[in-house]
Parts: C-alpha cells; sequence; structure tokens
C-alpha cells in the first residue's frame, strides 16, 4: 500500500469517528443516540463514496459497489425465504413448520411439493452431470411466463390500447360558427380537447405506418411514416426529461440527506 | 429426455395457462402458478447466493486483483444473510415483518441498501447530463423536435418555467409552459408510447406462441438446436 493511500484512508476513518461521535451527541435526547448517529454517518458516507466515481473509480467507491452487491443478493435471499417459502408455501405443506415459524396453517395442497422439486432441480445447475436437469425448471419459467404474457400482452397492450386509440374526434360539437365563435386555446377549452384527440389518432396510426416495413416509405405512406417519426420523437424527448427530472429528484433526496440529516445545515 | 421432456414442459405450461381462462373451473390457475413460479425463483436467487460465494472464495483463496473488495462482499453477504434468516434483533420475534426498522436486517437495509441505491441512481443524473449535452444538437428537423419536447418537460416541472408564462391570459392556458409539458406528455407522447405499445404486445405475442409451440427454443442452451 502506497504511503499516500494510507494517509488518505486514515484521514477518512478519522473523520468518520469524529462525525460518529459528534452526531451521536447530537442525537443525546433520542434512544440510542450513539447507534443511530453511527447509522447515519455510515449512510453519509456509503453516498458520498459512491459520489466520488464522479472524479474516478476509486477504491471508496469500490468499497461501496462490493458491499451493495453483497447486501443485495442476500436481502433477496431473505425476503425470498420469508414472503415467500414461509409465507405461500409452508401452510400449504406442512402444519408443525407453519406452527413454528407462527405463519397461519391453510388447507393442504400436495401439488405444492412440484415447484420444491422444480427448486431443488434448479439446483442442479452447479454439477456438471446433472445440469440438464435444470433445463426442467428453466421449461416451467419459460413456458409460464409465454403463457401468462400472451394473455396479458394481448389484452393490456393490444386490445385496450387499440380500443383507447378510437376516441371521439369532435368533442360537444354545436356547429362551426360555435366553435369559432368559442375559440380559444385554454387547455380546458373545446378546441384543445379535441386536437388532443386528433393527435392521438393520427399519431398512434402514423407511428404504427412508421414501424410497418413491409411496404417501401414513399408517396402518401412516406409521409404518413415521417409524421411518425416526429410523433416518435416527442415521445422519446419527453420520456428523456421525465427521466432527467426523476433522477434529479433522486440527486436532490440525497443531498438533502446530507445536508440536512447528517450535517443539520438546513432545519 | 434433455430436450423433449422441457420442451413438453413449456407446451403444457403455458397452453394450460392460456386454455384457464375460458373456464371458471381454472381461472385461478394463473395465481396457483404465480406461487410456483416465486418458489423456484427462491430457489434461483438460493443459487445465485451460491454462485457468489464461490466466486468470492475463489478469489481469496487464490488472491487475485483487488480480492480485499470480495471480502467486503462476503461480510455484507453474510451479515444481512444472518439478520434476515434468523430475524436478529426483530422486537416481535419470529412472526414480525423481517424488514422492521428496529431489526439488525432493517437496520442494514436502511442504513446501507437504501442510500446505496438511491445514490447510485441519481449518480445517472451527472451522466444523463453530460449525455444530453453532447447528443441535445438541433441537426436536423427530428433532433430539434427530441430537443425542444425535452426542454418543455423539463422546463414545465420547475418553478422557472411556471414563472415565465404565468401572466398568459386563461384564453392562452396551452401556452403556459407547465400546461404545455403536460399536454405533451398526455397527447403526442401517449400516441407514441400506444403506437410502441402495440408493437412490444404483437411482437410479444408471436414470441410466446413460438416459444410454447417450440419453434423457439434458445432457452435450453446449445442442445436446444
Amino acid at each position: 500500500m502506497k504511503k499516500t493511500s494510507v494517509i488518505i484512508l486514515s484521514g477518512v476513518v478519522i473523520l468518520f469517528l469524529v462525525s460518529w461521535l459528534v452526531k451521536g451527541a447530537s442525537l443525546s435526547g433520542e434512544e440510542n443516540p450513539y447507534l443511530q448517529g453511527f447509522l447515519t454517518t455510515f449512510a453519509a458516507f456509503l453516498t458520498l463514496a459512491v459520489f466520488s466515481f464522479l472524479y474516478r473509480d476509486n477504491p471508496f467507491y469500490k468499497f461501496a459497489e462490493h458491499l451493495f452487491v453483497g447486501a443485495s443478493a442476500a436481502y433477496w435471499m431473505t425476503l425470498g425465504f420469508w414472503q415467500t417459502l414461509v409465507k405461500k408455501l409452508i401452510p400449504k405443506l406442512s402444519d408443525g413448520l407453519a406452527n413454528f415459524f407462527e405463519v397461519p396453517t391453510e388447507e393442504h395442497s400436495y401439488w405444492y411439493f412440484l415447484p420444491v422439486i422444480l427448486g431443488l432441480l434448479l439446483l442442479m445447475r452447479l454439477s456438471k452431470k446433472g445440469g440438464w436437469l435444470s433445463r426442467w425448471p428453466l421449461a416451467f419459467i419459460v413456458g409460464y411466463t409465454a403463457g401468462i404474457n400472451f394473455v396479458g400482452y394481448l389484452r393490456s397492450d393490444f386490445v385496450k390500447q387499440v380500443s383507447s386509440t378510437f376516441v371521439p374526434l369532435l368533442i360537444d360539437w354545436q356547429g362551426v360558427g360555435h366553435f369559432f365563435s368559442n375559440f380559444s386555446l385554454a387547455i380546458d377549452g373545446q378546441f384543445v380537447m379535441m386536437l388532443a384527440n386528433v393527435v392521438i389518432f393520427v399519431g398512434v396510426l402514423c407511428g404504427l405506418v412508421y414501424f410497418f416495413f413491409s411496404k417501401e416509405h414513399t408517396g402518401l405512406f412516406g409521409t404518413a411514416s415521417r409524421v411518425g417519426i416526429w410523433i416518435l420523437m416527442i415521445t422519446f424527448g419527453a420520456s428523456f426529461g421525465y427521466t432527467v427530472m426523476g433522477r434529479i429528484s433522486l440527486l436532490v433526496g440525497r443531498l438533502t440527506f446530507l445536508f440536512k440529516d447528517w450535517l443539520g445545515l438546513i432545519s | 429426455m434433455k430436450r423433449q421432456v422441457p420442451l413438453l414442459i413449456t407446451f403444457f405450461v403455458g397452453t394450460l395457462l392460456i386454455v384457464s381462462i375460458f373456464s371458471p373451473a381454472t381461472e385461478n390457475l394463473g395465481e396457483e402458478f404465480s406461487v410456483f413460479f416465486d418458489v423456484i425463483a427462491v430457489f434461483a436467487f438460493f443459487l445465485g447466493g451460491g454462485n457468489l460465494l464461490r466466486v468470492h472464495l475463489t478469489k481469496i483463496s487464490r488472491k487475485r486483483e483487488d480480492w480485499v473488495y470480495s471480502v467486503v462482499t462476503l461480510v455484507g453477504f453474510i451479515v444481512m444473510l444472518w439478520a434476515g434468516l434468523f430475524k436478529i434483533g426483530n422486537e416481535g420475534g419470529i412472526a414480525a415483518s423481517v424488514t422492521e426498522e428496529s431489526s439488525l436486517f432493517g437496520m442494514v437495509f436502511y442504513s446501507v441498501l437504501i442510500p446505496l441505491q438511491s445514490t447510485m441512481y441519481s449518480l445517472l443524473a451527472f451522466f444523463i447530463a453530460s449525455a444530453s449535452y453532447r447528443a441535445f444538437r438541433a441537426k436536423n428537423r427530428e433532433a430539434t423536435i427530441l430537443l425542444v419536447a425535452a426542454f418543455i418537460i423539463l422546463l414545465g416541472r420547475t418553478a422557472f418555467g411556471t414563472m415565465l408564462t404565468s401572466w398568459m391570459p386563461p384564453s392562452l392556458s396551452l401556452a403556459e409552459i407547465p400546461n404545455l409539458a403536460i399536454w405533451i406528455m398526455n397527447s403526442p407522447n401517449l400516441a407514441g408510447q400506444r403506437a410502441i405499445m402495440i408493437g412490444i404486445g404483437l411482437g410479444v405475442v408471436s414470441m410466446s406462441l413460438r416459444i410454447i409451440l417450440g419453434v423457439e427454443r434458445t432457452y435450453l442452451g446449445d442442445d436446444g438446436k
């Protein structure tokens, strides 16, 4: 280890200890102040360790990254054990085990041994000879996903979306004279509402035309395809803007944590 | 055995789930199978955890580059697993929720996992900003449309955007930036999303059929050919 690395590491450890003690002392009115102080300081240091990646890859970032991988793997395993095996599986198979885990017993169904057997077969993937047996649970998962998605996507992503596209293009129509005499660009006005429905209908149609590659995009078809591209560009732009705002609000959340919960600089 | 049985299982399960919705007697089959799916997924998590242990223990024992960080991974993994499986510090005992805040598992979850996860995602704000600087150049008409849409959405969700056009009369309220942002989200954006969703829907349905009928068998690996 280089001398500079040792100095930096020692500095960070000292800073951590000082911050922990100061935070613990500031929380003296609460229950377990030094434990709370430790947890807040540790969370703050992990936050700073991840942000340090903005400078370049470094040991603090690697520490946070590796800790995240290990802890989240164990988190999902634990959650799976308690929420699925204990809550959903055990009550169906054994009263004794259900009583041990203090979960309500249910009517037994020995069909529930099937996923256990398939799950154990999945572990055969670790064996060189019997690895092929792990394809059976995989086949169940693939078959289940295909069957559920076949119906689900057909209903929600196809039929429902197509039917929602066929909307009335004339809203509250009382003649051309009434339309022009009451014309306005108010967000809840007749024109804007009609425009929204026209944009949705024409936009979906043109968007689909753009995705239709069996015919050359020329003439009227090409014009529709071009409009489709514009609609898709607006969609991508809007999604991008929305994503940026989401990430920025997360960043604001982390900065609030650092300046309010940890340093106490903002009230 | 190696190829036919998995293909049969896929065909049987997929067909059964599609057919089951047509009969009231079997309409709950999807829910039952979803529990089966969850149980198998838990075993997959165990497999993943075992694999993580194997990989990092090998790295430590052979003292490969950056092996010290593998120790960090293993410590995080073992502490979290021990705290969660044995519900260490849970005031309500074995029947209490595993994510109870006062438990060790809850403490690690709220003080390690949540900060790390949200900071990792918030880090993307910087990368997106740098990517948009490079990508957002109005080189042609399409790029300009994308740029303008993104700009209006961003501006529409800030106090500055509201302030900029708050003087508009009610008859021109569509031109107010926050309203325009909402309108873009609800109309042209919806149209584009819908066109994409219809395409995805058709793609998923055709892929599901290919899988159920055994035409698509890449999930079986090399032996599936």
